[in-house]
């Protein structure tokens, strides 16, 4: 006998009849949804989402997922700081955040669920299945559990949909505790109207490590879920495909860089495990030795460092990937790059801080740091990626700079882009990112080490190997010849050479363009992962009518010229950013001793506007309805 | 412009056609700073022998350094050299010599360097046995910094750090390294017998994999007598010699009575001589060629881009969507926005 689902709303709870009662559904058409799945560590939820949103990729939706991590490998089962799983939202438009609230969430058990309440997660009244073998569980308490917040979600107005999904697998496994995933992903291609076949393709290709056994068995339950949901379930969505010609790819932000990386021709990559850039390097490390690259796990952050500055200075230009702890660990040895004249490619993925702080979550606290870290005046070039494309593109532009300019460039990017998925325009490799590094000819015998062009502090390297080259780099003062210097104009020469490469760059730079009018009452400055949002909500604001434009930053060191015209062309400015800036509510803060976040404080000092900021520092991904309420409240005036 | 010059400006690398070769003379760099009577010069002398006596291309020859007294050598080399950071001076060695496995690495370290703030990459430099010598000056003292305490200052020595005397038994070097994973080549030599530092050095660099050679090197500033028992007293100097290690002409080794045949693959008698405490052990304690080394193992291949591009290309197809907004479901109505089409 087929099972039932049993509905449940405030107001009206009903029952439904067995399986193929139900009227034929006809699917409500979406622009855009937002599906979540959450369940104990280990329980697959993960990739069941990653699944889901990559047959919704290949249905022709755009798509992002944010990754619903616990900050421990084991959480105590059922608990509610444990959630893990995943967010998908898909949609007919271009996707560049994870959204607002949830519309529907699957749920393997109700502590879980409603951890995801409490993160502010779901939309009020929006649609809920949840597991229900807690129900009868033989812990008394455990049951209790279950009913009471079972009862306070029905009151609250959700719609909860209790479905026994290991009772529902137990015909198609003998592990549904483990199989249970499949089912759900099955469930929820019936609910999307996805296709059946793909979602058969990317069951075999989410197993393709695993016996054809394993295979055999998904895909069984697959079908057995979505079967049983087009029988069962009253939901029926569709979200129509984005009209779209060009083949994409559907990956997350570190998988990007580690391609990225990859694409750029460097193939020297040091690192130390570290969340949450591991995971760029765990896929490097997986392919890089095709592509002619190495991986050198290092025995520390440091030892990553000084590793790829030794790769660097004898080649082409080597990569270290970290986030926070270990970029403060690097400073000594970033100063030293900038100070020899070294090339270096630092990924920062940014998780919030100081000292250990939360290392699974987004922050954007390093921006300072990645500009004026370390002792003395170290100029490097600093670069955020803002999207998910961005994190594949810049590692190259990051190489061509350092190896261009002879120094640190520093690339930022962050834990919300690291673990969430999207698609863009599959790249178009280019020889040329592949090339050796810059002029390898001949070394005159009148040429010097730091024959620095006095203009523009640029001059080429002597690699080892060349000869006539041969000079001892050092991060002691030196001269043009890099011999230590004894004499105090030689240090002030240096420091003036290695600082006016920043100021010839900088004026090769483009002004980047204003999201909305050049003009207007008000522009949010951003950099970083808050694009979507931060743009999302700008629209939504100038559909209204508002006189609201966001500007967002790319280079935040050096940054490109024409950027204080463009902030003094609004009534009022501010940043939106994820690093802590004083609240001005705080009773004894004040306009003379706030502190502001990042960004703000260098665009005060650089453009002498008076630039106010807002923060979030919670360390989920901004919402581009939280963006959209600062900004009201800010052309309010309050 | 001869054919002979394009060509060269062409490959990097010399041509000499004549066999002038080099002479000590292309291994000098900028003038010494070191104080007068320091035993790096020794160190120095014998290392630009050693590359002459090897006609080791200056070009293709890097001198990796920290910071220190003994980290200021790679600036009188005629050589590449790179003074890098204190510490860091044998990832950076490391993260070169994977780049560039042609080229001959030297690391020129001292204690505070290799044993006190670079502590943990010594470890794992050992570890990764990668095709080297490292040089560490072991002066017992920081000299750069004026007379602080190092891990390897004899207990009871008062310097600026310890003005009653240090309170701790000094470091054995040599026992530690020997008690590392994959070690490959463990030696102690002294400046003040500069034949068997050359001995020694030249079997370091032939030696495929991680040279570490332990060099006791005066201080005559800062601690000018330290040595004077094992300098005043050759009998005290317990010479190790082996058709596998040095075997120095016989004018050196009479000068030293207390000679021992060691074989530098037996480690048990190895660790023994390093723990001796009533002698000093002159010449290579341990040497093992069968230990792989790390660029061997991992090391970035040259691949036509062709192929390169080819490799990412399938990694690519990996994440691929391609564009199909077939669907066999009738489309139903167009609600927006998306709150509100499900709020009902």
């Amino acid at each position: 006998m087929a099972r039932s689902a049993v509905v449940h709303t405030a107001a009206a709870p009903v029952e439904r009849g067995a399986a193929g009662r139900l009227p034929k559904v006809r699917p409500l058409r979406v622009r855009d949804h937002i599906v979540e799945i959450v369940s104990d560590s280990g329980e697959g939820a993960q990739r069941c989402g990653q699944a889901f949103a990559s047959v919704a990729a290949r249905m022709g939706n755009d798509i992002w997922t944010v990754e619903i991590i616990p900050a421990e490998i084991e959480p105590p089962p059922r608990s509610i700081a444990g959630a893990s799983g995943n967010r998908i939202r898909i949609g007919s438009h271009e996707v560049s955040n994870g959204g607002n609230d949830a519309d529907l969430v699957v749920a393997f058990n109700e502590q879980v669920l409603l951890g995801r309440v409490r993160a502010g997660a779901l939309r009020p009244g929006c649609d809920i299945l949840l597991e229900s073998k807690w129900r009868a569980h033989r812990d008394p308490e455990v049951a209790a559990q279950y009913a009471a917040a079972y009862e306070q979600l029905v009151a609250e107005g959700y719609r909860v949909r209790e479905i026994p999904l290991e009772e529902l697998c137990l015909e198609h496994s003998s592990a549904p505790e483990r199989g249970k995933n499949m089912f759900v992903l099955g469930m929820l291609c019936a609910i999307y109207s996805q296709d059946l076949g793909i979602a058969r393709e990317q069951v075999a290709f989410t197993f393709r490590k695993k016996s054809d056994e394993v295979v055999r068995r998904n895909t069984e339950l697959l079908e057995a879920g979505y079967a049983w949901a087009r029988q069962n379930l009253d939901l029926r969505f569709e979200i129509p495909a984005a009209p779209r010609t060009e083949v994409q790819v559907a990956i997350n932000g570190n998988t990007a860089l580690a391609l990225g990386i990859m694409a750029s021709g460097m193939d020297v990559c040091a690192m130390y495990p570290i969340t949450p850039a591991t995971s760029a390097s765990h896929y490097l490390s997986e392919v890089f030795e095709n592509v002619g690259g190495i991986v050198h796990q290092a025995e520390d952050e440091i030892a990553a460092c000084a590793f790829a500055i030794g790769a660097s200075y004898a080649g082409k230009c080597a990569v270290t990937i970290t986030s926070g702890p270990g970029f403060s660990l690097k400073q000594e040895l970033i100063g030293f790059a900038a100070m020899a004249e070294i090339p270096l490619v630092v990924v920062d993925v940014q998780r919030g801080g100081p000292s250990t702080g939360q290392p699974t979550k987004v922050e954007q606290g390093d921006l300072l740091q990645a500009i004026f870290g370390g002792h003395g005046d170290a100029p490097r070039v600093v670069l955020a990626a803002s999207t998910i494309e961005d994190c594949f593109y810049l590692p190259i532009t990051a190489r061509r700079i350092a190896e261009t300019l002879n120094l640190p460039v520093i690339l930022l990017s962050d834990a919300n882009l690291a673990t969430a998925q999207t698609t863009f325009a599959r790249p178009e490799l280019r020889r040329e990112w592949f090339a050796a590094p810059p002029d390898q000819s001949a070394v005159d015998a009148a040429e010097l080490p730091y024959d620095w062009e006095r203009r523009t502090g640029l001059h080429r390297r002597l690699i080892p190997g060349q000869p006539g080259g041969m000079h001892t780099l050092t991060g002691l003062a030196h001269d043009r010849s890099s011999a230590v210097a004894y004499d105090p104009d030689v240090n002030e020469e240096g420091l003036r050479q290695r600082s006016l490469k920043l100021v010839a760059f900088q004026r090769t730079l483009l002004t980047p363009e204003v999201f909305g009018e050049p003009t207007g009452d008000l522009l949010v400055v951003g950099w970083g992962s808050t694009r979507g949002a931060i743009e999302e909500a700008v629209a939504a604001l100038r559909a209204e009518g508002h006189r609201v434009s966001a500007l967002h930053l790319t280079y935040l060191q050096p940054m490109a010229p024409g950027i204080g015209d463009i902030l003094r062309r609004f009534g009022q400015v501010m940043t939106v950013e994820m690093s802590w800036a004083d609240r001005l509510a705080d009773p004894l803060v004040t306009a003379e001793n706030r502190r502001y976040s990042n960004l703000a404080w260098l665009l005060r000092a650089r453009y002498l506007v008076d630039v106010d900021c807002w923060s979030e520092v919670k360390g989920q991904p901004l919402k581009p309805a939280t963006v959209e309420r600062v900004i009201r409240r800010k052309l309010a005036g309050r | 412009m001869t054919i002979l010059d394009s060509l060269s400006r062409l490959a990097p690398m010399r041509l000499d056609l004549d066999e002038t070769g080099y002479s000590i003379g292309d291994y000098e760099g900028a003038g010494t700073r070191w104080c007068h009577g320091c035993g790096n010069s020794a160190i120095l002398t014998a290392l630009q022998k050693l590359c002459a006596e090897e006609q080791l291309p200056p070009e293709k020859t890097v001198i990796v350094s920290g910071i220190g007294c003994a980290s200021r050598l790679p600036h009188y080399m005629g050589t590449y050299g790179f003074h890098g950071l204190h510490g860091r001076a044998l990832p950076t060695a490391e993260g070169v010599k994977v780049r560039r496995p042609d080229l001959h690495v030297f690391v020129s370290t001292g204690d505070g360097d290799c044993f006190s703030i670079g502590a943990a990459h010594w470890i794992h430099a050992i570890r990764y046995n990668m095709d080297m010598t490292v040089m560490v000056h072991d002066n017992r003292i920081y000299g750069l910094t004026k007379k602080q305490a190092s891990p390897t200052s004899p207990r009871g020595l008062v310097t600026s750090t310890t003005p009653r005397g240090v309170k701790l038994d000094p470091l054995n070097p040599v026992a530690a390294t020997l008690g590392m994973s994959n070690v490959s080549f463990v030696a102690q030599a002294a400046d003040w017998l500069p034949s068997i530092l050359y001995d020694i050095l030249h079997r370091a660099y032939l030696h495929r994999g991680l040279s570490f050679i332990h060099i006791l090197q005066r201080c005559p500033n800062y601690l000018d007598d330290d040595f004077d028992e094992y300098i005043r007293h050759p009998e005290r100097v317990v010479l190790l010699t082996h058709p596998q290690g040095i075997e120095p002409e016989d004018a050196v080794a009479r000068r030293f009575p207390n000679r021992i045949e060691h074989d530098p693959g037996d480690m048990a008698h190895a660790l023994a001589l390093a723990r001796m405490s009533d002698g000093l052990p002159v010449g290579i304690l341990y040497r093992n060629d069968a230990v792989p080394c790390y660029e061997d193992l991992l090391a970035p291949r040259r691949l036509p881009v062709a192929s390169r591009i080819a490799a990412l290309e399938h990694e690519l197809d990996r994440f691929t969507v391609r564009p199909d907004g077939s669907r066999s479901d009738p489309p139903g109505e167009v609600i927006t926005p998306p709150a509100r089409a499900l709020a009902g």
